[in-house]
Parts: structure tokens; sequence; C-alpha cells
């Protein structure tokens, strides 16, 4: 006969998940499962189990200290669902840890089916593995990570330079209408974001300048301190970092995606090369552009340090542009745009670069686009300091 | 009856996909949605899951005006659904395990650890226990579909939408799908809509079916996918189930 049952909770609604130890003559125990075992429900806690069978009870209703098997009791279980498959696996599971019989006979059918379901499908063992490598493993695989990148680029580059040979030679396979379509996206679609920032740093200077050279009664030399600044470097500088953030991520995203579904492995099928179709015109369209925007920053910076000059400090608006028109000289302008050449050329390189070693998912995608304009704002001041030095030492910034 | 529609016509824009759909499934029928490419099987999916509004007509979700009660009635009825996308629509920058842990967070009052047991036991109930750590990008399409069905399973729906969900899948992991969606009909009484091309599938394991047609944008006939092939009037439907012999 049964003895009295050892609960997890005797104040627990009548509907509400439960279970009970109830001992068996044959020194076993059955598991009394009681109520909804639903998932909208709180489900009794695996890990009290063991202490439920450990501890037995006051009433002399101990539970054996060793229990020999464990079967189940249902006739109070009202309801279930996946809440109770995954409870009753766990106390499969903690009866083979304990070496107890485990007796599911009793439970309903179609839950021993689902587990016997769950149990068949179980992979081999290697398949639970590599939940995380252990330092040393990251650190190689880092290090084999950063070669096969180092080797990604290198293939880039190459590829690139065939490519532009193709071009040059007119035998590079891209569409012409793609091309007018990426110029103008990155070309005229970025003239009022390039227009505000620029004639905002060109009043940032200005300010900065009037502050400091009306001190000494030389407010007219903020036009030479603005365009001086504009033409040689803030002005290709601007506009790089703003294609960065706006057509190098969009190029990045755009190829990103095209990776993930599968488009480039099309192209490739086709013998069509992706550097060709994809990147070239990229490349063309922004080492075209981005001098060409350049200018027009160095003309909305000026303008920006003329508002200054003019409005704040006092200079005629004729005086300002004489003032300007005689600092700037052509080596200047050169200066600007060479740079501005360069940096488009990376803003190119760095979101297509990203996006043809794009993943095959959509958060790869998104890395491809942060990194894509983090390498090119990296490089971009890396090309700036390194092309001041380059324009010095040749005696163009004379 | 789980799902009925009442002359219900579906499109976007100005294009009419199907018109005139009236059809019932009953509770715990794995109910076939059948007919050639293009004439609108995942249309009729997205209305049935609340995701595309009918032009004309009503859809009953267990008994209630899908599209007629408030926005909030409707979330509640749709939390009853459990939808197996083709792709399996996995989010791409979550684990398995996590993928499908993230409706039992948000919905049941189970612990962290209950919720992780269950994440596991409905991997290992597609065969792919084990694999919970790995992100869907680092496993194949038809694993993809798989986890996709795992997590469409997690809260144990009332009805399931499986869209073509043998498609891509080696004949052993499609049969043992078929098993699964039998076993959880049977064990937990679910409701089962399929959208499907497998005559090998749709004939052992449809109990009532759908016929739909891409030229005239209609329900050509519903019945047993067996009764149809065998006996329907209609020379398409015979040989759609016939692979072409009438």
């Amino acid at each position: 006969m049964p003895t009295a049952p050892l609960t997890t909770d005797d104040r627990a609604p009548e509907s509400a998940p439960s279970i009970a130890l109830v001992n068996r003559p044959d020194s076993g125990i059955a598991l009394r499962l009681a109520g909804r075992w639903r998932l909208d429900q709180h489900i009794p806690r695996l890990s009290d189990l063991p202490g439920l069978i450990d501890r037995g009870s006051d009433d002399g209703a101990k539970a054996p200290s060793q229990p020999r098997q464990l079967s189940f009791e249902t006739s109070a279980l009202i309801d279930w669902d996946s809440a109770l498959v995954t409870y009753v696996a766990g106390v499969e599971r903690l009866c083979a840890e304990r070496k107890i019989d485990y007796d599911p006979s009793a439970l309903p059918e179609g839950l021993r089916s689902l587990l016997k379901m769950a149990n068949l499908t179980n992979p081999p063992d290697e398949a639970a593995h590599d939940r995380g490598p252990s330092f040393l493993a990251r650190v190689g695989l880092d290090i084999a990570d950063l070669v096969r990148s180092t080797g990604e680029i290198m293939a880039f580059f190459g590829e690139g330079a065939i490519a532009v040979r193709h071009f040059l030679a007119g035998r590079a396979r891209y569409r012409r209408s793609e091309l007018w379509v990426i110029i103008q996206e990155s070309g005229a679609d970025a003239l009022p974001i390039v227009s505000l920032v620029s004639f905002l740093v060109g009043m940032i200077l200005g300010y900065i300048g009037d502050q400091q050279l009306a001190q000494f009664g030389a407010r007219i030399y903020v036009a030479d301190l603005v365009g001086l600044a504009t033409v040689i470097q803030m002005g290709a500088l601007i506009t790089g970092i703003v294609l960065a953030g706006r057509t190098g991520a969009a190029f990045a995203a755009r190829i990103g995606t095209m990776q993930v579904n599968e488009e480039i492995d099309a192209l490739r099928t086709f013998g069509i090369p992706p550097m060709e179709f994809l990147v070239l015109p990229r490349m063309v369209a922004l080492i075209l552009m981005t001098p060409l925007l350049t200018l027009y920053a160095d003309l909305l910076g000026i303008l920006g340090g003329a508002f200054v000059g003019t409005v704040v400090g006092g200079v005629t608006l004729t005086a300002y542009l004489v003032q300007t028109q005689a600092a700037i000289g052509w080596n200047h302008i050169i200066q600007g745009l060479i740079s501005a050449t360069v940096y488009g050329a990376i803003v190119a390189a760095s979101g297509c670069l990203r996006g043809m070693q794009c993943g095959r998912s959509a958060a790869a995608v998104g890395e491809a686009t942060t990194s894509a304009v983090v390498t090119a704002i990296v490089f971009i001041v890396i090309a700036a300091a390194v092309l001041t030095v380059i324009f010095d030492a040749i005696g163009l910034s004379g | 009856m789980a799902i009925r529609l009442k002359e219900v016509a579906l499109g976007y824009g100005s294009t009419i996909v199907q018109q005139g759909l009236s059809f019932a499934i009953r509770r715990g029928d794995v109910f076939i949605i059948m007919g050639g490419s293009g004439c609108g099987k995942s249309t009729v999916m997205r209305a049935l899951t609340g995701l595309l509004a009918p032009r004309q007509g009503q859809v009953f979700l267990q008994d209630q005006s899908l599209w007629e009660v408030s926005e909030e009635a409707r979330t509640q009825l749709l939390r009853g659904v459990g939808v197996m996308y083709q792709s399996g629509a996995l989010w791409s920058s979550m684990t398995l395990e996590e993928n499908i842990a993230l409706p039992l967070e948000q919905y049941t009052p189970l612990s962290k650890q209950q919720i992780n047991e269950l994440a596991e036991y409905k991997l290992a109930l597609v065969g792919l226990a084990g694999f919970g750590g790995y992100y869907p990008g680092q496993i194949s399409g038809g694993m993809r579909k798989r986890v996709g069905v795992a997590r469409a399973m997690a809260l144990d729906p009332d009805i399931l939408f499986f869209d073509e969900p043998s498609a891509g899948l080696d004949p052993l992991s499609a049969r043992r799908l078929d098993d699964l969606i039998l076993e959880l009909r049977d064990s937990l009484g679910t409701t089962m809509v399929v959208i499907t091309h497998d005559l090998d599938s749709l004939f052992l394991i449809g109990d009532d079916a759908v016929f739909l047609d891409a030229e005239t944008h209609s329900m050509l006939t519903t019945g047993h996918p067996k009764q149809l092939r065998d006996h329907s009037e209609i020379d398409e439907v015979r040989a759609f189930l016939r692979r072409g012999e009438s």
C-alpha cells in the first residue's frame, strides 16, 4: 500500500502543477504528478526533487534512502504540454545519475512518444561540443584569422589591379548604366550633407581664428586661416569622412547582402568577375566624385568662414574674398585634390573589401558595414598624415 | 473549427492573389494547402497568421474573427499560433538555443534553467540536440529549417503552420519531420497547416486539403488528398496529385 505522500507545496492551488512522492512497498517510489503542467504555469523545479527524495517526512513516511525504482502516478494530472515532457526528461536523467530504475510505463502514451522521439534524435557526442575554445585556441584562431584576412586583402588589391587594367583597356565587364547610377548616388546625392558639414566647419574655423586674431588686430587673416586650412586639408578630410559614413557603408551593405543572397556566387558561376562588375564601378565613381565634392566643400567652407568674418569680425565680404584669393595658390588646391582622390579610393576600397569579406548572415552584413566605416576613417587619417609629409618634402606646400 | 475562412479575397496593391476562399480547418487535423507555383499559398498563410489583412471576407481563428477583434485580442489569438517559415527565418544574432528561448522568456513564467531545458528538448525533437550554442550562420540550410520548426513549437501552439517544410531536406530528415508533425498532432492535439508540394508527404500526413489555382485566383476544391487524387472531377487537381498522369 502507498504511504503518505511527500509533497513540494501543500498550499498550491488544485490546478497548479505539483509533485508528490509515494513510497512503494517494494523499496520503490512513485512520483505523483498533479495539476496542469503547461508552459504558462509555474512548474516545480527539477533541482528540488533530489532533496525531496532524501528528506522524507516527519510522519515516518520517509522515502527509502536509495530507492530501487522510480515510477509515476498520473491520476491527478489534468493537462500537460512540453513543460511536463522536459521535467520527465530531467527525472530520467536524475534516475540514471543515481542508479535508480526508471519506469515510465504509467506516463501518458503521447508523452512517452515525444520523449522517445527526442531521445532517438540525440546526435553523436561530438555534436555537443565546442561551446567556446580555450584562451590558447582563441589566440591561435585569431592569428590564423589575421593571416587569412591579410591574404584576402592582398588578393582583393591584386584582383583590383587586374580589373583596373581591364578597365583602361576597355575590356572590363560592368554595366555602364549602373556606373552612372553609382556616380549619382555617391556624388550629387551627397551634396546636401557635404554642404551642411563644410559650411559649419568653415564657421567653426572662422570663430576660433577670429577670437585669437582679434587680440592682435589681425581679423582679416581669418580669411587666410580658413581658406588655407579648408583647401589644403579640411575640405578633402570632411568629404572623405562624410563619404565613409554614407557611401562606404552603403557599398559594404549592398555587396554584403549580395554575398548573403549568393548573388556573388551566381556572378562567379557565369564567369563574371565580381571585382569588375561590382567593385570597379564603385572605385571609379568615388575616385571621380570625391575631388569634385571636395572642390564644392572648399567653396562652402570658405563661405562659412566668410559668414563669420563679415558678421562677427566686421570685415567686408569683398575684402574677405580678396584676402582669401591672395592666400590660396594652385599648389594648395592640387594638394587638396590629390588628397581627395586618395580618400575616395580608400572609402571605395574599404566598403567593397568589407562587403566582399562579408559572412553569410544578416548579422555579418551589419559587421561588414561597421568595419567598412571604421577602416575607411582610420586609413583616411593615416593617409592625411603621410600626404602632408610628402607634400612638404616635395615642396608642394610652400 | 480551428480556422475558418468566409469569402476571403487577398492581394497586394492592385494585384488580386486569391478570392472567394471559403474553407474550414478542423481542430487536430493536418491540413494541406496545395497548388501550382505562384497560386498564392504563402499569401494565404500570411493571412491566416495575421500578417496580411484580407481585402474582403473574414478569417476566423479559434472561432474569433481575426481582423474584427481588438489589436490586443488579435495578439493574444496569435500567441496560439506557431509558424515555420520556408527559410527558417532565424534571428541571426542569436544562438539556436536563444532563438527558441526568446518566446519562452517573453510569454512564460519559467525559470532560466527550465527555459534552457525546454530549448534543448525542442532541438532534440528536430534532431539537433547539442547544437544549441551554434549560430544560424554556422549551420546548413536544412538544419536552419529544422530549428525553425523547433522555434515554431516553442510555446506548444494550438495551431502550427509549415511553409514548405520538406523542401531542401534530405529524405530521412523530411520523413522525420512528417513523423514529428503526426506525433505532435496525436500527442498534443495541435492543428497543423502545411504548405507543400511534396506528394509523398502530403499523402502521408494530410487529413484534409485545399487546392488553389493560379489562373482563376481561386480555390478549386477541398478534400482528403488521397480522395482528391483518386476521385476528383477536376483534371488539374488529379494531374497535380498524380505527377502529370491524368
